[in-house]
């Protein structure tokens, strides 16, 4: 396999199957370990960037990045390079083996994967893949054009200020090893998102979109958003912080419920270190913690999730359903954990994480069941509430109660008898998830939020904003 | 004025014989001479290769910059490692300038064919942003430069045998082992060495090695149905394997376990407004947070408003030698020259030799941070041309923009210890290490909480403190500074990652700061019973 002729182009350039093969055999085949896990990340990103209504930056570039995993006895450690030449990658095998003999033994460690068999998931799309740079200017520029149409229509005043990203990849994941897996599977991505200010600098809205198919993203609809909300916020009033019912678009709710994810790790649960241990000992399996209508599931195959069908390990991806009716119905135990527990694994690894990450290793995230109502309809059911576009800099204040802080941004409005009254100041919040999941009074339609965590629109009770912010 | 291949053979071979320069501000410690080897030889003629065939296709000015980088990380918990990696990565980014429009392109295949290829979808890529433009990009003048530059250290930290490397970890955890009630423990290293080449059309070649480490520790302690951990702040540094020695964390571990254990009794604090005194330790995220970053001066102009934010530090018109950003004790300082900081070189990359200047003096703003591109939007303002040589990109293949040196706070002139400001203290509230951060899109509203908490009443410390984070509003905040730590009192902080832009990009800081008191502080309770 030449390398040489995958680069030689603009658009997507990642190594094809057979490539992926030849090049995983060859590797394995310098190898001297008990066990050899190969991975290759073979890819292609091309991204424009554009701030004060013109492309700033724009790139394109191509990469593959091999990494060897060797085990010696009860020994591992692993070497990564991205040249691909013969003697780089005999080299980067031997400084695999040379670092795991020095390694200790990890009693930890679980045999690398055999054959596996995996779910068929299409999220590669050459739309994405084949992308072009002036498309992504004219893309660019039409987000642009169409967010100050309508702040002229909205007779507003000097310029809009229009600032955005738009970024594809199209790339091969490649998992082999010595026991003789070898899975191989392509897939794209595509983020656009783009933020509207005001003249004045008192309004800023936002708007963004992520697919798998570069043919779903429309920048006209994104710059209008952005634009819309921009007018509307201008001039915000402040509002006394406390606590207040608040309207979370998909966006801001995926921020907090996203961190469900994180704390699903078992092992962090029995040690005591997240929101599911139980103080004193033990988990909150089983347990009731949350209103009836919250479910969090993951599955890479679902629609609107199109995560990868396996791990970095090689680890198949399927169905799991985490929290249903409010009761945790299960903890994710990688491997190793699962064995010593006498459980199914639910997720490749190959050893327990301290700090009690979730490691969804499968593109995607956990997603929270949504109802049917529309992000209007939970707004025009609301008698007094703050809506809330998506939110900055969220932190963990507490793991234990998954106490956030953060602030709201680019869109914060006062909605009265079921409208939109005006724009607020923004607000910094600090909120536990395990209570806000507990204070729900609506839950809306699910969409493909930012984060790829498909989350819906909700409304909910005592959300506590403690500070306001000048920032807009 | 261009370069061409006689030009890079000749500053080949000026490195080989051991030629250096050296900008202001690096005399105190002379660099290590650098030999070119073969493959920086190689690298400086394929830059070549990418700038002609940029200029070929149209760009009026273009920079080649090639990276050769290795990283290596271990991390241990209790009697085992958890991970052991070494990484390489190499590969070549061609920024082309057509018009006043910017393209940038990259590829590892670093053949000819592959970085004409290259050049060539960087102008391509220009050429797409000028049908946008309405401000075309001006570069504000440097003089060409040639020449090479090392991280001074002692010892190579990557050479260094793994063993020795593991050793010293399982020593540290074991040592934490010991103490009672110690229940988890993680240690862990990170060494990076960095090989840059940057070849500009205008003609500067230059090669710089950047070698940097950094440790980690944390300790979890429990008792009586509670847990609680306690990570030690171990700054990342420019210097090599005598660092992590120097830091003696076998030697440490134990005291800073014993933490974690007096966490499990600290009484969770009254919410309400206190005097807060931070140890440099915590107070360098802050400064990091709510001065460096709204410092920047892209941020300033909205370049980065769809993503980090802008900054209330604008527009600079209104805020160039008129905003008081804090008392007349605080003097803020930009400075790519300072030893063992990680923001540490010679030249950023686009050649601008390291500078040290004020950003804030005696309370007042003087200056942001700037690139080439950036100098003339404020030159009138600030009566500076030049490019303060805050470009930097993070690897070969990501393009160069306006990242934070180390900023830092300088002490004061009197010999003020920590002590000092406990005894100065009534009722207060000191903090020491990182916890959580958060700060708005504009820089004003921050939160930061901490690892350890200590109750200062009546000038003395009388005990610990738990759920603690300060939330304040930057101006406010500053200006509510009393009292700073003097020399020797000052400690560097800094971070291997922080993230800007987009796509994002990891850049390394430090900031140096003494311990600084700050009055009637807002201090909110973060325990939460569920």
């Amino acid at each position: 396999m030449s390398p040489k002729s995958l680069f030689d182009q603009a658009g997507a350039q990642f190594l094809s199957r057979e490539d992926a093969k030849a090049l995983t055999d060859k590797i394995l085949a310098f190898s001297k370990a008990d066990e050899t896990r190969v991975n290759v990340r073979s890819g292609w990103q091309g991204n424009t960037r554009f701030a004060g209504g013109q492309v700033t930056t724009s790139g394109n570039g191509s990469n593959t990045v091999v990494t060897v995993q060797s085990t010696i006895g009860r020994k591992r450690a692993s070497a990564t390079t991205n040249v691909l030449d013969t003697d780089s990658l005999r080299r980067t095998v031997e400084l695999a083996e040379r670092l795991a003999k020095l390694s200790p033994d990890d009693p930890e460690l679980m045999p690398e994967l055999g054959p596996q068999s995996y779910p068929e998931i299409k999220n590669y799309f050459d739309s994405t893949a084949n992308l072009t740079p002036e498309q992504g200017a004219a893309t660019a520029h039409k987000a642009i054009q169409t967010a100050e149409g309508v702040w002229k229509e909205s007779k507003g005043s000097g310029d809009l200020f229009m600032a955005g990203f738009l970024d594809a990849d199209a790339s091969a994941a490649v998992v082999a090893t010595s026991r003789g897996l070898f899975a191989y599977h392509r897939s794209s991505n595509v983020r656009m998102s783009n933020t509207a200010r005001t003249p004045d600098a008192t309004g800023s809205g936002w708007a963004a979109a992520n697919a798998r198919d570069f043919a779903m993203i429309d920048p006209v609809f994104l710059g209008r958003r952005a634009a819309m909300k921009a007018a509307l916020s201008r001039s915000p009033v402040a509002v006394e912080p406390g606590l207040y019912t608040v309207v979370l678009e998909p966006a801001a709710a995926a921020q907090l419920v996203g961190q469900i994810g994180g704390a699903l790790n078992a092992r962090a649960a029995e040690e005591g270190r997240n929101a599911f241990s139980q103080r004193g000992g033990g988990t909150k399996l089983g347990q009731k913690l949350f209103d009836d209508r919250v479910s969090f599931y993951s599955d890479p195959s679902d629609p609107d999730i199109l995560g990868d069908p396996f791990d970095g390990g090689g680890f198949p991806g399927s169905r799991h359903v985490w929290i249903e009716g409010g009761v945790l119905k299960e903890l994710q135990y990688d491997r190793f954990w699962a064995q010593k527990k006498g459980v199914a694994p639910t997720t490749g690894g190959g050893g327990g994480r301290f700090g009690g990450g979730g490691g969804f290793g499968f593109g995607g995230g956990v997603r929270m069941v949504g109802g049917t109502k529309s992000l209007d309809d939970l707004i025009a059911g609301t008698t007094r509430g703050i809506l809330c576009t998506h939110f900055f800099y969220t932190n963990v204040l507490d793991p234990r109660s998954m106490m956030l802080t953060g602030l709201t941004r680019d869109g914060t409005f006062l909605i009265e008898q079921g409208k939109i009254v005006r724009p607020v100041k923004n607000f910094r919040f600090n909120q536990s998830i395990m209570q806000m999941l507990n204070n729900i009074e609506e839950i809306g339609k699910s969409d493909r939020a930012e984060s790829g965590s498909p989350a819906p629109p909700m409304r909910v009770r005592d959300f506590t904003f403690a500070s306001l912010s000048d920032a807009v | 004025m261009s370069t061409n291949r006689r030009d890079f053979v000749r500053a080949g071979a000026a490195a080989a014989a051991g030629a250096l320069l050296l900008p202001r501000g690096l005399g105190a410690q002379p660099a290590k001479r650098l030999i070119a080897t073969p493959t920086e030889i190689f690298e400086g003629e394929i830059a070549l290769e990418a700038l002609n065939a940029a200029r070929d296709a149209g760009a009026q000015y273009a920079d080649a910059r090639v990276g050769r980088y290795r990283r290596q990380a271990l991390n241990t918990r209790e009697r085992q490692i958890t991970s052991v990696s070494d990484a390489e990565s190499y590969g070549i980014g061609v920024r082309a300038l057509v018009d006043g429009s910017w393209g940038f392109a990259s590829t590892a295949t670093m053949t000819k064919d592959a970085v004409v290829q290259c050049a060539r979808t960087a102008v391509r890529l220009a050429r797409a942003a000028r049908t946008t433009q309405r401000r075309p990009v001006e570069l504000a003048p440097v003089a060409p430069v040639k020449g090479t530059w090392i991280t001074p250290i002692v010892k190579d930290p990557i050479e260094v045998p793994i063993e020795e490397k593991v050793a010293l970890l399982f020593a540290t955890n074991e040592a934490a082992l010991k103490v009672p009630k110690i229940r988890f423990c993680t240690s862990g290293l990170q060494l990076l060495r960095e090989v840059k080449t940057l070849a500009t059309t205008e003609g500067t070649l230059i090669t710089q090695t950047f070698i940097r480490s950094e440790a980690s520790f944390s300790a979890t302690a429990a008792g009586d149905g509670l847990v609680e951990t306690f990570s030690e702040e171990l700054p990342p540094r420019s210097e090599g394997w005598e660092y992590i020695e120097s830091l003696d964390m076998p030697a440490h571990a134990a005291e800073w376990a014993q933490v974690a254990v007096e966490k499990l009794s600290a009484r969770t604090v009254d919410a309400g407004r206190y005097d807060l005194i931070l140890q440099p330790t915590n107070l360098w995220l802050t400064i990091h947070e709510s001065i460096g970053h709204p410092t920047e001066l892209d941020r300033a102009m909205g370049f980065e408003a769809n993503f980090a934010g802008t900054s209330f530090v604008s527009p600079p018109e209104k805020m160039i030698n008129k905003l008081k950003y804090g008392p007349s004790l605080m003097n803020i300082q930009g400075d790519r020259t300072q030893e063992h900081s990680v923001g540490l070189c010679a030249w950023d990359d686009e050649g601008v030799p390291a500078d040290k200047w004020l950003i804030i003096d005696k309370g007042m703003f003087k200056e942001y941070q700037t690139t080439r591109e950036q100098a003339a939007w404020v030159s009138k303002l600030s009566g500076t041309k030049r490019s303060h040589g805050c470009s930097y990109a993070d690897s070969w293949d990501t393009v160069q923009f306006q990242r934070m040196p180390n900023v830092s706070l300088l002490p004061a002139e009197k010999d003020v210890t920590l002590n000092d400001i406990v005894a100065a203290t009534d009722r207060g509230v000191m903090i020491r290490n990182r916890g959580s951060w958060s700060i708005d899109h504009q820089r004003y509203n921050f939160s930061f909480s901490g690892q350890a908490f200590y109750e200062v009443k009546g000038g003395k410390v009388v005990g610990m403190l738990k759920d603690v984070a300060y939330q304040a509003n930057t101006p406010v905040f500053w200006n509510s500074m009393d009292m700073i730590g003097g020399k020797s009192s000052y400690w560097l902080g800094g971070t291997f990652s922080d993230g800007k832009g987009e796509p994002p990009q990891s850049n390394s800081i430090s900031h140096g700061c003494p311990p600084a008191r700050f009055r009637n502080v807002n201090i909110v309770n973060t325990g939460r019973a569920v």
